[in-house]
């Protein structure tokens, strides 16, 4: 499937907007950006006492930060190695996934298992599980023939669908006490962030990032496709797995702090894609990153300051990226 | 002839079981002896007897509006969860909530399916624009677009401050069920019947336009007839009992592995199949975890997104 891979433009350099480069150019901007919806998120409509409010908004905005960070980085890695720009971790049911591990985990070992243990070390326990299953369901995807990409969105899709539906099978199996606090940890909202993971969350993200920076060579030439990749001299196998399982660790992270949301990271990526113009990781990650952060903390600015919907946001993203899906499978097939 | 009537043993045997299960213990002994007036009785006329004809009604009716959605469409994937039809109807009943709020349940229904109408056929011009050679494809943007239909719905309920009731309608429930509650549903099973009736036009519209111009019926008026049919029976399912995800897929794509595509002889067996499969996991569901109940849409779900995997993925293999 050469489709991804062609888009390697020879010269990024040649569209210059005031003496930069364009993907230089959109950088900048978009840091910019980010850096102005994170200050009027930290200052718009604070009453009270800075001690206070700092910290409090600190947090929040720590989470979405990392949430942002996440999605973004292992939705661009995830259509890297399976060679695709319409697969995300969350179309392919990584998060309810994630959402039936936990589910689980309280279903086997009691409630207690959710109020009892530190949530930091289930937390733990958690991503280990999430990197193991998800790490034998996408061996089995993606590193035996090539398959038909339709299907295999397809297929992750009702993987989604049945993850959910077990999920929630398992909930009503538990008395209605823990129903309801699991209930609502799985609502997606980014109003009501979980903060009791930031800390180790934040050590999450940051060990994966140093893992995917040691890998950062190979990225561009996994795009090119597999067997351009096998030909450059990477070792596909080992390197598909890892990333992979740091895709998983980083949909667990985003899962755990706001809950499941399809298509954010779809957006993003495809934003960043057509605005970087090319497709070189070393502009691409960065500038989607930078673009979920402006999304999760400007939006959830607007709409909380403006318009005072506290937890829209989420519902605004589906709906925005689900139109984006349709559009992209579309032209896909059109061509 | 003598496997369907087979089929219809068990499915009426299912019904029976279905009768006595409940936190009220009735007993056939019970029955007999007691008057009309008393306790088992009156369980059994308002509550009993009405949920498994709501079961049965539903299930025979959704499983019928699949097959007649995948003559229609011409792809076996696609079915009332799968083309938008069901989250457009649930769209449909919110805004009738909201804004015909003192209207009877069957005027609200109708703007349902009206809705339903309109979603499905939105659903039929996307695919129409494009060429599809992939026959994934149509689900996909289904679900897709039924994604974004529960997306206005969802910002709309968080709005009004209906999102309780929205999430109550998506998640299919018979447990409220009483008489005086589930009429609704002989509408959906009209529609089967029609459904039936029509079955020759529907299979020659299935085998595509020219060839059903050609044999000189008109395409455009069997298209409309689905559609309506499909609607209506996702309108009265919903507003009655809530969505039952996958129960149109899976029904008629393990009856056409069994007795084929000719849809004279498989609607019969999808309505026995569909309502003894949901008869069967309304069963299950309540006994699992007795007293409580399971909702029927999570029973059906994971069994029905198990088996529509299978279909998936088996297709794979032989294609």
């Amino acid at each position: 499937m050469p489709e991804a891979a062609t888009t390697l433009v020879p010269a990024p350099g040649l569209r210059r907007i005031g003496g930069l480069s364009r993907p230089a150019f959109v950088l900048l901007v978009l840091g910019a950006l980010t850096l102005i919806s994170i200050v009027c998120f930290m200052v718009l409509g604070a009453k009270g006492s800075w001690s206070f409010v700092i910290p409090f908004r600190g947090r929040k905005l720590l989470a979405l930060c990392l949430v942002a960070y996440s999605v973004a980085i292992s939705t661009v890695l995830f259509q890297t190695v399976t060679n695709n720009r319409i697969l995300t971790p969350s179309i392919m049911g990584f998060d309810a996934l994630y959402v039936l591990l936990t589910t689980a985990t309280v279903f086997f070992l009691g409630v207690g298992a959710l109020t009892g243990i530190d949530p930091q070390l289930r937390f733990g326990i958690e991503i280990v599980a999430m990197v193991v299953f998800s790490g034998l369901l996408f061996r089995w995807l993606f590193l035996g023939e090539e398959r038909n990409l339709t299907l295999l969105v397809l297929v992750g899709i009702v993987f989604g669908i049945l993850f959910r539906s077990l999920s929630q099978f398992m909930q009503r199996m538990l008395d209605p006490n823990a129903f309801q606090v699991l209930q609502d940890s799985f609502f997606a909202s980014f109003a009501t962030v979980d903060t009791t993971l930031l800390f180790i969350a934040s050590g999450v993200v940051v060990l994966v990032s140093l893992v995917a920076m040691r890998l950062a060579h190979t990225f561009d030439v996994l795009a090119l496709g597999r067997s351009h990749a096998i030909n450059l001299g990477i070792d596909y196998r080992r390197t598909v797995v890892i990333i992979l399982m740091l895709v998983s660790v980083l949909v667990a992270v985003s899962t755990a702090l706001v809950g499941p949301i399809t298509f954010f990271g779809l957006l993003v990526a495809t934003l960043a894609h057509s605005l970087v113009g090319n497709s070189r990781h070393c502009y691409v990650l960065p500038a989607a990153a930078l673009l979920a952060i402006t999304c999760l903390v400007g939006g959830q600015t607007i709409l909380e300051r403006i318009f005072a919907f506290d937890t829209a946001l989420s519902i605004i993203i589906e709906f925005l990226g689900g139109i984006v899906f349709i559009i992209l499978v579309l032209r896909r097939a059109a061509r | 002839m003598r496997m369907l009537s087979l089929a219809i043993a068990v499915t009426i045997a299912l019904a029976i079981v279905s009768l006595f299960i409940g936190v009220s213990n009735i007993s056939l002994l019970g029955l007999l002896s007691a008057s009309p007036e008393e306790r088992p009785m009156q369980v059994l006329l308002i509550s009993r007897i009405p949920r498994t004809l709501a079961i049965i009604l539903s299930g025979s009716a959704m499983a019928v509006a699949g097959l007649v959605m995948q003559m229609i469409v011409r792809n076996r994937f696609v079915e009332p969860s799968t083309a938008g039809t069901t989250e457009s109807a649930s769209l449909g009943f919110l805004v009738a909530t909201l804004v015909v709020p003192g209207w009877p349940l069957m005027g609200k229904m109708l703007i349902a399916a009206g809705f339903a109408l309109a979603g499905t056929a939105l659903f039929l011009r996307i695919l129409r624009a494009v060429p599809l050679r992939d026959v994934m494809l149509v689900p996909l943007v289904g679900i897709m677009l039924g994604g974004i239909v529960g997306a206005v719905a969802s910002f709309i309920a968080y709005r009004f401050e209906l999102l309780p009731s929205l999430l109550a309608w998506n998640m299919g429930d018979f447990s409220g069920i009483l008489r005086g509650r589930y009429e609704l549903l002989w509408i959906g099973f009209g529609c089967a019947v029609l459904a039936y009736i029509a079955a020759d036009r529907f299979t020659v519209a299935g085998m595509g336009r020219d060839f059903t111009t050609n044999l000189g019926l008109n395409y455009q008026r069997v298209m409309v007839l689905g559609l309506v049919i499909v609607s209506l029976v996702s309108a009265t399912v919903l507003v009655t009992a809530g969505s039952i995800p996958f129960l149109g897929l899976i029904i008629p794509n393990l009856v056409s592995l069994m007795v084929g595509d000719n849809m004279r002889r498989t609607v019969p067996w999808v309505v026995v199949m569909g309502a003894g499969f949901v008869l069967a996991c309304d069963v299950l569901g309540r006994i699992i975890r007795f007293p409580y109940e399971i909702p029927i849409s999570v029973v059906v779900g994971v069994i029905g997104s198990a088996v529509f995997l299978y279909l998936l993925l088996r297709t794979r293999r032989h294609a």
